[in-house]
């Protein structure tokens, strides 16, 4: 067991700042088509983060022309080239899914203030 | 080398790949084996390596067995496994066999004793489909008809039924290398490998 857990450890990444559900986060995903690779940006709101040792992982949130638009990302994957918050959002529950049914103003999230 | 190794199953995990694909993985601590007899046409009728794994005391050995062990050095195992190999005079008996003999990316074969499910019913034995829950039905999960009366007036051989399922010497054929540590004795393969978490496996290279 101790060494399955040595392999795991070895698989994390330690970059990764931290994020909670609510935050807004930038991804940059590192895209591969064919041999040149590039990085693209997905901006949205985390409604969501999966505990797990290398299993775990998060759900992104944008609305981009009026269709809302949820990504999974393996929270240490090595295709994430980074993640940056842009700003903190408070909220009162881990897995913000009610955002999925509001639209608009409705949908705002109120800032954390970070003292 | 031996075409084969020794190993105990230490249970699964996940690992990404350079690609970023998440790869499903078995932890095996393999190796090292001592080999503790040779076999060879001329004594036995076939040319096998005899290989020991996991240390035993001595004291719970009975004294055949610590006489065989004598042959190969001061090691007590827990299993012997033989592996037919094509020339005998390659090795010596107390030789030391380890993962050096696999690369990664290698396809190999894994063998072992699945995990006992006791008497099991045709859903679980043999993915039968099961019956319906309401409507009166009494059959959920039942076999329903085995066989027909006039003709053939019998149950066919063969039939799939209800039964022991399980703890059975089971083969995983193509299962990927993924890592290789020769330091801890750990071998990473792709997939699922029968038998419980400290199961006995046997590692081999395919036949073809």
């Amino acid at each position: 067991m101790e060494k399955i857990k040595q392999i795991e450890r070895e698989q994390l990444r330690l970059d990764i700042p931290d994020f909670f559900p609510g935050d807004t986060v930038k991804v940059y995903v590192r895209i591969r088509e064919g041999e040149k690779e590039r990085i693209q940006v997905f901006q949205g709101v985390v409604i969501s983060k999966r505990k797990g040792t290398t299993n775990a992982s998060f759900i992104v949130r944008k609305v981009s022309y009026g269709i809302g638009v949820e990504r999974v990302f393996p929270l240490h994957s090595p295709s994430i080239s980074r993640i940056e918050v842009v700003t903190h959002g408070r909220v009162r529950r881990s897995k913000i899914y009610y955002l999925r049914n509001l639209r608009g103003k409705a949908a705002r999230i109120k800032e954390r203030r970070r003292d | 080398m031996s075409n084969g190794i020794l190993g105990k199953k230490l249970g699964m995990t996940g690992l990404f790949s350079h690609e970023g694909h998440y790869l499903p993985v078995t932890v095996v601590e393999a190796g090292p084996c001592i080999v503790t007899q040779i076999k060879t046409m001329v004594n036995d009728g076939y040319n096998a390596l005899q290989l020991g794994f996991g240390d035993k005391k001595k004291t719970r050995v009975n004294k055949p067995l610590q006489g065989h062990y004598l042959k190969s050095g001061e090691k007590q195992f827990v299993v012997l496994r033989e592996f037919r190999i094509d020339n005998p005079d390659d090795y010596q008996v107390g030789q030391e066999i380890t993962l050096d003999i696999f690369n990664v990316g290698e396809k190999i074969e894994v063998s072992g004793i699945s995990k006992g499910r006791g008497f099991s019913g045709v859903i679980k034995r043999h993915g039968f489909h099961r019956g319906p829950k309401t409507h009166g039905s009494r059959n959920y999960r039942r076999p329903g008809s085995i066989g027909n009366s006039a003709w053939p007036a019998k149950v066919i051989k063969g039939k799939k039924m209800p039964g022991q399922y399980g703890n059975t010497r089971t083969t995983v054929r193509n299962l990927e290398i993924v890592d290789i540590r020769p330091e801890e004795n750990l071998i990473l393969l792709k997939g699922a490998v029968p038998g419980p978490p400290s199961g006995t496996i046997e590692i081999k290279k395919p036949k073809f």
